[in-house]
């Protein structure tokens, strides 16, 4: 497998992470030299292996199910207290609609 | 004066009830030694002083009304910073948190101190948990306290550095595929990976949710399975939590050993460095004079185990550090002009070279077209990694293997090579992806005098055979093998 410069921007524009373009150039080598390591698991049949999403659960189905009833949250000044910019009791972001 | 470096939790409880100290002078001495003597390992990050004294003050209120202060009754515990601890900085290691104040406590801080615990501070820790060295802190590399060259091993470095160098009693780390067990080892003390929901993960912020554990970190086994039972057991905040009743760890600790059989996978031994692995060896030996049945086993999917567990992992930590956006908790990018801009600066300009590394792996092994051949793949090789612990443990009470290929090395040795540092793990990752309980106890010194950890692990919910095991190994001396 040979990955380019151009995937690893791709993939970063998915990730929305800013790379430098010195960062961009490491990365192309190091996830090369990764993926191709994780290519070895392609050695293994897996045909007919389920897929383990679930590590342990040994509950009933509806175990984990809370009764459906009104609690206190986070209060709003709480949830604003590590806000980078805030007001009015809500996160403030750059303009995202042009009038 | 106390000797605060060598205290034990039993040490603790005797001398508060002989009154030889009480719970607020021993948490002014150990934070006043804490602060003394951190500058050598940069193992905390920051002290909670104020939090401290007012848990060691309700002990003491206990004490004199004649009460039980509690399993953990004036202990002074460390952190890790990935751990949430309300109103005190809790920054992972990361630039993006360092002013961040969290509005709520993690379970296990909230039990650990509701059974009489003192938070002296928080452990410094690779950022976001990933890492096996400390080095990807933002906050500097954490020093071994054994020897200063070199790394306590990651991510719970600052952890285990603070047990190892006397500065808290106990400590609370977090193990994703080693994080406990690795640094244990290089620092020579105990440190405890519980059975996947065994301990609830409210409050501890998410690297690999599948594989994400809260576990302890102490001097003796005794301690650290304390530890684990204040913290252990079924929490409505997190799904993931056991139902299982939580045992009485530390009144288990004399069970008989003597018949019960361990299993040496002959894949752990391989490319092991050969003075660690003399060690283990006699390590081995010291349970067989105890009794233990040792024989040897075979773990056959041990080899694709790296792969499988570094597509998982990233997949999910991608997936878990998008929350960090710039828009509710993080430090932000300042002269962005869009939202999407915003973004992409705020986490280009936040986070570490280790960070970037895993969203983008993750993200790449999620993307179109790669799904199946990569996570997927990776999920049902995880399967046959499992499998291959069920059918041991048919046969075996335990496992025993080393818990790294080598001793702590020196600061900046594999830091410019990501893979060579992801190999390095091979012992310890098997055990998170199975979701089997699995701890490192100290097993001897290398000539160098490095510490060198051995590893048992049992099945899912067999922790009370594993700190048998380590305690009978412990009154053995083990822990001394040369």
């Amino acid at each position: 497998m040979k990955i380019t410069e151009q995937e690893v921007r791709y993939v970063a524009d998915l990730a929305n992470l800013r790379l430098s373009a010195a960062e961009v150039a490491r990365m192309t080598g190091e996830l090369e030299a990764i993926l191709s390591h994780m290519d070895k698991l392609n050695e293994l049949d897996t045909m007919g292996v389920p897929p383990m999403s679930q590590v342990l659960y040994e509950a009933e189905e509806t175990a984990t199910l809370r009764a459906d009833a009104p609690r206190p949250t986070l209060a709003n000044a709480d949830a604003m207290l590590n806000a980078p910019n805030a007001g009015a009791g809500f996160f403030k972001v750059p303009k995202v609609i042009e009038r | 004066m106390i000797e605060i470096a060598k205290l034990t939790i039993d040490k603790v409880r005797r001398g508060l009830a002989a009154r030889e100290f009480s719970a607020e002078e021993l948490a002014s001495e150990a934070l006043a030694h804490a602060e003394r003597e951190n500058p050598k390992t940069n193992a905390y990050l920051h002290f909670c002083p104020e939090r401290a004294l007012a848990a060691a003050r309700r002990a003491d209120e206990k004490l004199s009304r004649g009460e039980d202060p509690g399993p953990l009754g004036g202990v002074p515990v460390a952190v890790k910073d990935v751990i949430l601890t309300r109103g005190v900085r809790s920054t992972c290691g990361s630039k993006l948190l360092r002013n961040y104040i969290p509005p709520y406590d993690a379970t296990a801080v909230a039990r650990l101190e509701q059974a009489g615990g003192v938070i002296l501070g928080k452990a410094n820790c690779d950022e976001f948990a990933m890492g096996s060295s400390t080095e990807n802190s933002a906050f500097g590399p954490v020093r071994n306290p054994v020897d200063p060259e070199r790394v306590p091993g990651g991510s719970s470095g600052g952890s285990a550095a603070v047990v190892a160098q006397g500065t808290a009693v106990l400590a609370l780390g977090s193990d994703t595929g080693g994080s406990i067990r690795q640094p244990a080892a290089f620092c020579g003390v105990v440190g405890v990976t519980p059975t996947y929901g065994r301990v609830s993960r409210y409050g501890l912020v998410a690297f690999a949710s599948s594989l994400d554990h809260i576990g302890p970190f102490a001097r003796t086994v005794a301690d650290a399975a304390s530890l684990l039972g204040a913290i252990a057991g079924r929490d409505p905040m997190d799904s993931t939590s056991a139902f299982a009743p939580v045992p009485d760890y530390a009144g288990m600790l004399d069970g008989p050993v003597r018949g019960l059989k361990a299993g040496l996978p002959k894949e752990y031994f391989a490319g092991l460095e050969s003075e660690s692995g003399d060690l283990i060896h006699r390590g081995v030996e010291v349970l067989k004079q105890l009794g233990v049945e040792v024989r040897e086993i075979s773990l056959p999917a041990t080899d694709y185990a790296i792969p499988c567990y570094y597509i998982i992992c990233t997949a999910e930590a991608s997936s878990n550090l998008a929350r960090y956006d710039g828009v509710r908790y993080t430090t932000r990018a300042a002269a962005s002009e869009t939202l999407i801009d915003m973004y992409r600066d705020t986490r280009g300009e936040g986070f570490g070279a280790e960070c970037k590394r895993r969203i983008m792996l993750g993200t790449y092994v999620l993307s179109a077209g790669y799904y199946d051949a990569y996570y997927l793949k990776a999920q049902k090789v995880r399967t046959l990694i499992a499998r291959d612990f069920a059918q041991a443990f048919g046969d075996v009470d335990a496992i025993v293997t080393p818990v790294s290929p080598f001793p702590a090395f020196r600061l900046g040795e594999k830091l410019d090579d990501p893979l060579q540092m992801y190999l390095s793990d091979i012992y310890t990752i098997t055990g998170d992806l199975a979701g089997i309980p699995c701890m490192s106890v100290p097993c001897g010194k290398t000539a160098a005098g490095l510490p060198v950890g051995m590893q048992i692990l049992t099945n899912h919910f067999q922790e009370p055979t594993m700190f048998q095991l380590a305690a009978a190994f412990e009154r053995a001396g083990g822990f001394e093998v040369s």
